[in-house]
């Protein structure tokens, strides 16, 4: 059984989307519901699955644990697995899936195409998690785009087709690059196990291409080709752009998952790729990448300031939090990958939470338009202390799960590059400026305006929701070290095999140490 | 012990928060009280019985990342000790006072609940400030440090219907957070070099930095040095010190008790608390040192000059206590840390008082705050004035010159005056005197406007509402001004007590003769000698540790310091060998005009401040119409408002527009749209006419292209 849980866990919510779609008939309310319980009960399910997982995990074993390897068709290995580093990011998603289902009970369109779209959904993004081999990785990553795809393209806001074509160009045209590096990679190794792929150590030496030389040789290659898909999915900047537009397009529960564990998936890609497969590449692009989220922070911060939809504001929030894990990751020391991955779990929860947030009043006004709002305390008193709660973990308030990823991955960074640090630590100033306003223009004031003065506060089914989530961004934010347990030893395998491929480049004269 | 003292408010505040509409508002409202005056006992328990060995109190595992280990705990000894008396005193007795001060509030609606919300921050706060000043490594006290920052945003932002109070919480919260980028990166650069952020490998690598240079930015620094100035500008927005003091005064937007509690006493004296438990490594940080001077300094002066001008009583006390942690900066610099500590303990009672008093004033007249509308209300509201006028007299320094008999505030602001003196920066000295003055005339003129003279509350009516202060102001004006209850005056007689008898008792402990110091600084048995005095020397016996240890690592030979008794077992103890030691004697040592200058400069306060606002009231209008450029530049706070908001607010806004509209617009969208030929739009026009329907065939087509590709992968790679 615990051999199979990986692939069970993967492919639960499948199966309840297989036979949503083929059992399941009618679009009268009884169907809708059945398809909505149905979703939830699957997604609980595949959460409590995970939860063993998570028991049996050992972390003091920094390989890949309960590895799942049969051939498949075409001579492809369908090859399965999680480590220190992956598992989280299972978690993450069984955990906030039930709540997302949860928070659509109140759609009407298309209902089941809809639960369908979800839990197909969350079968491509556990599967990008665990696979351990090249085209199973590829499959699941590209894959994923589509039930994203149409769940803002069918179930968007006005503007959802625009939105949905920019999502999937930008997205799929840094896919094919790394598709041609995998082949690339696939011809220089002479295999497709992501294992194996991490022993491997691709050609770091100098090359001529097109009458360049290119320092760092194929691992650059590579790397860039691998770097253009996932600076595209983090996003970062200057590539951010298909992400405001796709989030305010976005029906809620998009929203949600699209900030929680879509965009993690680039951080993820980094760390399972560029790191380890790629570490000289990395090692020699690192300050690129230390400039491009810093640029983030700083850039996206600003525009957030300036931004008149709530969701948008929220959106460019994001951006600028990712900066912090790309900044993190490629730091490559331990604060700082560690930091990276708290990061990236803790903003699953908190942007989770933030968009939820916006979700509950645009439910009741249909506008994201931060103007239409004011006063918002003197009728949603519960609703207000939320909001306050996941805005103040949003700028990193210590006690709070926000504050470890950012202060992690700021130590980080500042032992590689004070510059760098000392711009991203601005980050601090201006996401509080960004995230107040924000909250005193929605939240405070006199309640004025005449749609407003019925509004209700939340519901049971909205507390419900957030409960978790509140509980999981208190939990992590006092006691991290249950998350830098389970990853620590991975992460510290990484980074240190990590440097001693650079040492060894070097020694071998490939690239000059610096 | 400690961990009572630490979580009773926490309790309270979550109890109270949260489980009011179980246990009722007024319960609450006792409950939390309770729970305060419960810390506030143990902690004078502790303050008094302490025997002056650091200990360790840990909790919880909390941040471990490699060698990066934070963990919570508590980290007790002397410079823990009187802060944890300063923060539950004062807290428990606010508490107190708010059960008369919030009972009725005109800001909110019949039957709206609001008691229950301020008691639970307040002791939210009170909770958050024990958590900075028990911390035992950099990163709990970060979150002391942020979580006071957001107790004191919802505080000041309590009014929340009131737009003004709304800026200002947000200005406050993000003032402080520039201060915090310092004060981060001050902790990361600690990290990187000492690979810790525990304060006591901190300490004992201290010397170490001094020897060490950093690559910060744009140059190498002395990492001592640099890391020191990195955290004193953390400092220098949480006690807002000149250039980031913006926030100060517009906190007063805040229930007035919440200005006592936060913005007097405790919250913005965390500033000094961070130098003085720093003081390991600014004793070997002299460039670092000198800047905390200069600012304090100049802060002290500055603030006092716009205090001069101010009409809103709150306002003045504001820029009073800005100036006053000004003081208290500069005795921390020029490395008499002990005074420092000395006047932040003082200052915490008689600060508190004032503005208690004056939360006393503005009850009594239905919430007028202008000084321009009181006068005369020595005879209505007696009680109130006699606690406002000994904390007068306790911020201004009375006191018999030359000896150690006098308020308060005449100790502890000698003190420093003194040290200031003695560490050799005429610049401080100077201003420091000049400040006391002004300090003396701001406050008496305070008074004279307030408390002597005619009634002026009738001129209200007249003005209406035209006037900008206090915009609750009402029409009733014809109510007779009315004493306080109860519950508001205890707490000021409590304060008084302080303000009086506090800088006498303990003037010994934190200042008094140089032989003393070096007998309570240097001796090991300091607690069994302290239980025959009384609380007095057990005090003095409490200071020690801090400053004991930074001594003990700078010797550096004994490496004996991991033991925290190390600096108390040494035996020349902590000041004693250091070159603060060289300061306090030279402050001892001082002229008898330097003694005798800020007594000197009180007088010519007061004697001001007499002849403008009782002998000839006419005199501060055609001084104002006179030097009348003078007056709109000190009236407008040096314009460091209108500064800031050119300079840093307006272009923030307009950078990010211009960034989003041109950036994000034109630059980026353009750019990759146009490389990809118009192709959205194209599928844009194509779409929008089709149904969504149709959206699902370019999902197959999106399925039918993956497929393709991973066809041709496989089988071109299994050809090889």
């Amino acid at each position: 059984m615990a051999q199979q849980l990986l692939s069970f866990i993967t492919f639960l919510p499948l199966v309840a989307a297989a036979i949503m779609a083929m059992f399941m008939r009618g679009n009268d309310a009884a169907a809708q519901m059945g398809a909505k319980r149905l979703a939830l009960f699957a997604t609980l399910a595949t959460f409590l699955a995970s939860i063993l997982l998570l028991l049996e995990f050992d972390p003091a074993d920094t390989g890949f644990q309960f590895v799942v390897e049969r051939p498949w068709i075409l001579g492809l290995t369908y090859k399965m697995g999680v480590d220190g580093i992956s598992i989280l990011f299972v978690m993450l998603t069984t955990f906030l899936m039930p709540l997302v289902i949860w928070s659509a009970w109140g759609v009407e369109k298309r209902v089941k195409e809809y639960m369908i779209a979800f839990l197909v959904l969350e079968t491509l993004m556990l599967g990008v998690f665990c696979a351990l081999d090249l085209v199973l990785f590829y499959l699941f990553f590209e894959a994923g785009l589509i039930p994203m795809f149409l769940i803002i393209g069918i179930w968007g806001g006005k503007e959802r087709i625009y939105a949905a074509f920019k999502f999937f160009l930008y997205t799929f045209l840094g896919s094919v690059l790394m598709l041609v590096a995998m082949i690339a990679m696939y011809m220089d190794a002479g295999t497709t196990d992501i294992v194996r792929l991490m022993d491997h150590s691709f050609s770091s030496e100098t090359m001529p291409l097109l009458g360049f030389q290119i320092v760092g040789g194929l691992q650059t290659l590579l790397w860039l080709a691998f770097f253009a898909s996932f600076a595209v999915k983090m996003p970062m900047w200057p590539v951010h752009t298909w992400l405001p537009d796709a989030h305010v397009q976005a029906p809620t529960a998009g929203s949600v998952i699209l900030a929680a564990v879509l965009l993690k998936m680039g951080g993820y890609g980094f760390l399972r790729f560029s790191l380890p497969m790629f570490p000289v590449a990395s090692d020699l692009l690192a300050p690129l990448v230390f400039w491009m989220s810093a640029i983030a922070i700083v850039y996206t911060s600003l525009v957030a300031l300036a931004q008149t939809d709530m969701k948008k504001l929220i959106a460019y929030s994001s951006v600028a939090h990712m900066g912090y894990v790309t900044l993190g990751i490629f730091a490559a020391n331990q604060q700082g990958i560690d930091g990276a991955i708290f990061q990236m779990l803790s903003h699953g929860f908190i942007s989770g939470a933030l968009f939820l947030c916006v979700g509950v009043i645009y439910d009741r006004m249909h506008t994201r338009e931060i103007d239409a709002y004011g006063g918002l305390v003197n009728r949603m008193p519960v609703y207000a202390l939320v909001f306050m709660f996941f805005t103040m973990a949003n700028v990193g308030l210590p006690g709070t799960s926000g504050f470890v990823g950012e202060f992690l991955t700021l130590a980080g960074i500042f032992q590689v590059n004070t510059w760098v640090a000392a711009v991203a630590t601005t980050g601090v100033i201006l996401s509080a400026a960004y995230a107040l306003w924000l909250y005193r223009r929605v939240v405070f004031g006199d309640l004025i305006k005449e749609a407003l003065k019925s509004i209700s506060d939340m519901t049971g089914r909205e507390k419900a929701i957030f409960a978790p989530l509140i509980a999981m961004t208190l939990i992590l934010g006092v006691y991290p070290a249950a998350v830098t347990d389970v990853i620590g030893p991975s992460v510290k395998a990484l980074v240190t095999d990590y440097h001693d491929a650079v040492a060894a480049a070097a020694a071998a004269g490939d690239v000059a140490s610096n | 012990m400690a961990t009572i003292i630490l979580f009773a408010p926490l309790i309270g505040a979550i109890l109270c928060g949260f489980g009011w509409r179980i246990i009722g508002e007024k319960a609450g409202q006792v409950l939390t009280t309770a729970l305060v005056f419960l810390g506030a006992f143990l902690s004078w328990y502790i303050f008094l019985t302490f025997d002056g060995e650091t200990r360790h109190i840990p909790l919880m595992r909390w941040i471990e990342s490699g060698s990066l280990m934070a963990e919570w705990s508590i980290r007790l000894d002397r410079l823990t000790a009187i802060m944890l008396v300063v923060v539950n005193t004062v807290s428990a007795l606010v508490h107190l006072y708010s059960f008369g001060y919030m009972a009725h509030d005109e800001n909110w609606h019949e039957g709206e609940h609001y008691k229950a919300r301020f008691f639970a921050y307040l002791s939210f706060f009170t909770f958050a400030m024990l958590a900075l000043v028990t911390a035992d490594n950099l990163v709990q006290m970060f979150f002391g440090w942020e979580g006071v920052g957001v107790a004191s945003y919802l505080l000041i932002g309590f009014y929340y219907r009131k737009a003004s109070a709304n800026a200002a919480a947000i200005k406050a919260f993000v003032v402080n957070r520039v201060g915090d980028f310092g004060f981060a990166l001050g902790i990361f650069a600690l990290f990187y070099l000492t690979d810790s952020i525990r304060f006591d490998d901190v300490f004992a690598a201290a010397p170490g930095l001094a020897e060490t240079n950093l690559s910060f930015l744009w140059s190498d620094w002395n990492a001592a040095n640099l890391i020191g100035v990195l955290l004193f500008i953390g400092a220098m927005g949480k006690s807002a010190q000149l250039f980031l003091h913006t926030w100060l005064p517009d906190a007063m937007e805040g229930p007035t008790p919440v200005s006592a509690l936060i913005h007097a006493a405790t919250m913005v004296t965390a500033g000094v608390f961070l130098v003085c438990r720093m003081s390991p490594l600014y004793e070997v940080a002299p460039e670092a040192k000198t800047m905390i001077v200069v600012v304090g300094a100049s802060t002290a002066f500055f603030a006092a000059t716009v205090g001069l001008v101010q009409n809103d009583i709150k306002r003045v006390i504001a820029y009073s206590t800005c100036s006053q942690l000004g003081y208290m900066f500069v005795a921390a610099g020029v490395g008499v840390y002990s005074v420092a500590m000395f006047h932040l303990f003082t200052h915490a009672f008689f600060k508190a008082m004032l503005f208690l008093g004056a939360g006393s004033v503005i009850t009594a007249t239905h919430h007028e705050q202008d000084m321009r509308y009181y006068g005369g209300l020595r005879k209505q509201i007696p009680l109130t004035f006699a606690a406002m006028l000994i904390g007068t007299l306790a911020i201004t320094g009375v006191g018999i010159p030359l000896t150690h008999w006098g308020f308060a505030g005449f100790l502890s602001k000698d003190a420093v005056i003194e040290s200031a003196w003695g560490g050799g920066s005429q610049y401080a000295f100077w201003l420091l005197v000049v400040a006391a003055c002004f300090t003396s005339f701001y406050s008496w003129r305070l008074m004279f406007m307030t408390f002597f003279g005619e009634s002026r509350a009738h001129a209200r009516t007249a003005h209406g509402q035209g006037h900008g202060h206090g915009a609750q102001g009402h029409d009733d004006h014809a109510h007779t001004p009315h004493e306080s209850p109860m519950t508001m005056l205890i707490p000021l007689g409590v304060l008084g007590l302080g303000a009086v008898f506090s800088g006498m008792v303990w003037y010994g402990v934190f200042f008094g003769d140089e032989a003393k110091m070096r007998a309570w600084y240097g001796m090991e048995t300091a607690a069994a000698e302290g239980a025959g005095h009384g609380g007095e020397p057990a005090a003095e016996g409490e200071h020690g540790a801090a400053p004991a240890e930074g001594m003990a690592a700078m010797e550096g030979a004994d490496a004996g310091h991991e033991a925290p008794a190390a600096g108390g077992t040494a035996p020349k103890g902590a000041i004693a060998i250091g070159p603060d030691n060289h300061v306090i004697h030279a402050a001892h040592e001082a002229p008898v005009w330097v003694k005798v200058s800020p007594f000197v400069a009180m007088l010519l306060g007061l004697v001001t401040a007499w002849l403008f606002y009782i002998v000839s009231p006419v005199l501060p209008a055609a001084l104002a119409r006179m030097f009348r450029p003078l007056y709109l530049f000190l009236l407008n706070k040096w314009y460091f408002d209108e500064l800031y908001e050119r300079l840093f607010v307006a272009p923030a806004r307009g950078i990010g527009s211009f960034l989003w509209r041109r950036g994000d617009g034109n630059l980026i969208d353009g750019t990759i749209n146009g490389v990809a030929m118009g192709i959205i739009p194209f599928f844009t026009r194509l779409a929008g006419r089709a149904q969504s329907g149709y959206i699902f065939h370019y999902a197959f087509a999106m399925v039918l292209g993956i497929v393709i590709l991973v066809t041709w992968m496989t089988l071109y790679g299994g050809a090889r």
